[in-house]
């Protein structure tokens, strides 16, 4: 009798955690169509419905056609994938890892990606592709040294943070050095590049990062179910019948991967993949994998932030800029939050 | 009356590191290399002749010799830069009692930047005079700042809460910092030069505005060494011994944030410089801060002068600002630093 009655309690709370989630998780997918939308309407002109509906279609509308095939589509496509991807990527390292401060902004992968890129925008002068791999061998190796620097006898998260902190100095003081040693020319787009930002995108750029976001996503949410398992632990997740190194492998050769395609497509946009875990986690709830409206919050965070730059203010702030005024404060607050808690 | 005899052969003899002799020797040699270095090298090398000739040949009237006097108020600034940073890390450990202290680590010099750049945006400030005390406004802010957050909840200011508060302060106020700047392309164009002016920018009107805050930073250092001995011990200890650990704490804290929001506010942010003079001090002479913080100084001044010769010769024909050098050199130590600690006390 209070064995059933116990069980049906949870499994009552099992459906409502999952209608919760399942109800965010669309929220989020319907904001951020919403968001996409308004990227391709809103510009210099606003077009209507109809006319971006019947350009898309592929139909040529005297000076729409221009303005939406060129210009927004391209930047409202890298925008969508680009917050996916450091949206998916920053959770998975923040649930691995057990502490939303151990993001790929914080420990330096995002760094690491970026110096890579910018040694081969500027130094070697590299098409696309040589730039895209670069960024995804930068990334990878930062994790590498990341991981073999903070072995160690216990792992500690704590060491783990202070030497990313460590390392992304040193990465930061090599992009200082490429852009001195760079051509003149290089640095302005080097620079425009390195705040984050979605201006002058083009359509050309954009398939390796959308090959990316469409392999690594499925891998990493079927992976991530075993996420969930690790979150409960090294040793629980192994006597769960986890493999913990190969999944941990796996997620993490995904989400580097996405975080540094995107990272070379549209810049590092601050903090988006630091943000969205925590946030995606506040809106879902326990209990539900917060993996893909991760994804989403970044989506809408990147989208949002693209339009409030462009629009809300005199000057046409870039994405970066606006992500970082918002994700710095956030940042310290959930630093004074974990202080109180005594969780560092 | 044993213990009356141990007690007196104490203060007899006070304690002195074995090997400080050797230390300071060849501290002071390196010294001399420094500045012979940093006179003689740069995007054109100075031969014998011309370094003496400039020098101490006044009448002397050649390029070389020029190029030599150009050098000198640079090489100067350097030194007092370098031993200002120094002296800063050195007293910012000791009085939170952190090994993983220094003014760029704890956001000290992103505060100073933020001031110095509000300054020239909103009220169109453009002398050293007038940076300087926004600098050290910034600087004085955010330190209170930093430490405020860092020292919440358990265990006090550990390591680790300290760099993640000063992390995250630092990303918040370059991101502002950013966010001000962008639109604005005159300020930009001052920033930059501000910023990448690094030691280079340094003449002896800089220096002569720098020295006041030199001294006092220094003085105040020295002075409060004896006691801040005394606080490596605990708070309780320090109080049984008769100090006065709150005073204490504000007037070490303030002299940090003086010395390193000067040498701010004229050679732009560099980091570490404090980081690694003092661990490489601490390292070769022990704990006592009597002696940790004048042999900081003057390793402050040698790693400083050494980074700006580095940059020069990297960046040669132009040069690589010398906080891009001291962050590539001193990061390192933050990673040893916590490689190296007992997971327990971060």
């Amino acid at each position: 009798m209070n064995n059933t009655s116990s069980l049906e309690m949870i499994s009552t709370g099992r459906r409502q955690r999952r209608l919760r989630g399942m109800a965010v998780t669309s929220l989020l997918a319907l904001l951020a169509c919403v968001l996409s939308v308004s990227m391709l309407l809103l510009g210099n002109t606003i077009y209507s419905i109809s006319d971006v509906i019947r350009v898309l279609f592929g139909e040529q509308v005297q000076g729409v056609s221009f303005a939406v095939n060129t210009i927004r589509l391209p930047r409202m496509l890298a925008g969508l994938l680009a917050g996916f991807a450091f949206g998916i990527g920053g959770c998975v390292f923040q649930t691995m890892l057990r502490n939303p401060l151990a993001n790929p902004n914080v420990i330096g992968i995002t760094s690491g990606s970026s110096a890579g890129a910018v040694f081969c925008i500027i130094i070697l002068q590299a098409d696309r592709m040589v730039i895209s791999v670069a960024s995804v061998v930068a990334g990878l190796a930062t994790v590498i040294v990341i991981y073999l620097l903070s072995r160690g006898k216990v792992f500690s998260i704590g060491r783990l943070i202070l030497i990313g902190i460590g390392l992304q100095a040193m990465l930061d003081a090599f992009i200082s050095y490429f852009l001195l040693v760079g051509a003149q020319q290089d640095i302005p787009a080097a620079l425009r590049w390195l705040t984050g930002s979605l201006n002058g995108t083009q359509m050309h750029e954009l398939p390796p990062l959308i090959f990316t976001v469409l392999f690594f996503t499925p891998i990493v949410i079927l992976l991530g179910k075993q996420l969930s398992i690790l979150e409960l632990g090294e040793q629980s997740a192994i006597s769960l019948g986890v493999n913990t190194d190969k999944t941990r492998l796996g997620l993490i050769l995904g989400s580097v991967c996405m975080i540094a395609i995107a990272t070379a497509t549209t810049g590092p946009i601050a903090f988006v993949a630091f943000l969205s875990g925590p946030i995606a986690k506040r809106l879902v709830g326990a209990g539900f994998l917060s993996l893909v409206p991760a994804g989403l919050v970044g989506v809408n965070l990147v989208l949002a932030a693209d339009l409030l730059g462009q629009f809300a203010f005199d000057y046409r702030y870039p994405a970066g800029i606006i992500t970082a005024i918002i994700g710095a404060p956030y940042l310290i607050f959930l630093l004074i939050h974990m202080n109180r808690k005594g969780d560092l | 009356m044993s213990n009356v005899t141990i007690l007196k052969n104490k203060q007899n003899k006070p304690y002195v590191p074995s090997n400080l002799t050797i230390v300071l020797i060849f501290s002071l040699l390196m010294l001399g290399l420094c500045v012979i270095g940093s006179l003689a090298l740069g995007s054109r090398v100075v031969t014998m002749d011309g370094l003496i000739d400039g020098l101490f040949h006044q009448q002397v009237q050649s390029y070389e010799a020029d190029v030599v006097r150009k050098r000198i108020s640079r090489t100067v600034f350097s030194l007092l830069c370098g031993a200002a940073l120094g002296v800063a890390g050195a007293l910012m450990q000791a009085v939170t009692r952190n090994p993983i202290a220094d003014p760029s680590i704890l956001g000290v010099n992103m505060g100073a930047s933020l001031f110095v750049v509000c300054g020239m945006a909103f009220w169109h400030i453009t002398t050293a005079g007038q940076y300087i005390w926004l600098a050290l406004a910034g600087a004085a802010v955010t330190a209170v700042f930093v430490f405020g957050i860092g020292s919440m909840g358990r265990g006090g200011a550990t390591p680790i809460k300290l760099v993640l508060a000063g992390a995250a302060t630092s990303a918040a106020l370059s991101s502002l910092v950013t966010a001000i700047m962008i639109p604005r392309s005159t300020v930009m164009d001052q920033f930059r030069f501000w910023q990448v002016g690094s030691v280079g920018s340094g003449t002896w009107s800089s220096i002569s505005l720098f020295l006041p805050f030199l001294i006092i930073g220094i003085l105040i250092a020295v002075l409060s060494a004896p006691a801040l001995n005394a606080l490596a011990l605990g708070d309780e200890a320090a109080n049984g011994l008769g100090v006065r650990t709150g005073t204490l704490r504000f007037a070490a804290a303030m002299a940090g944030v003086l010395l390193c929001g000067a040498a701010t506010a004229l050679a732009g942010p560099i980091g570490f410089v404090g980081l690694l003079s003092t661990h490489v001090i601490r390292l070769l002479l022990g704990p006592d801060v009597r002696y940790i913080i004048p042999l900081s100084a003057i390793a402050g001044a040698i790693i400083l002068t050494v980074s700006d010769i580095t940059g020069r010769l990297i960046g040669s024909p132009g040069e690589l600002e010398v906080g891009v050098v001291t962050a590539f050199i001193g990061a390192p130590i933050l990673i040893i630093l916590a490689m190296k600690s007992k997971v327990r006390s971060l």
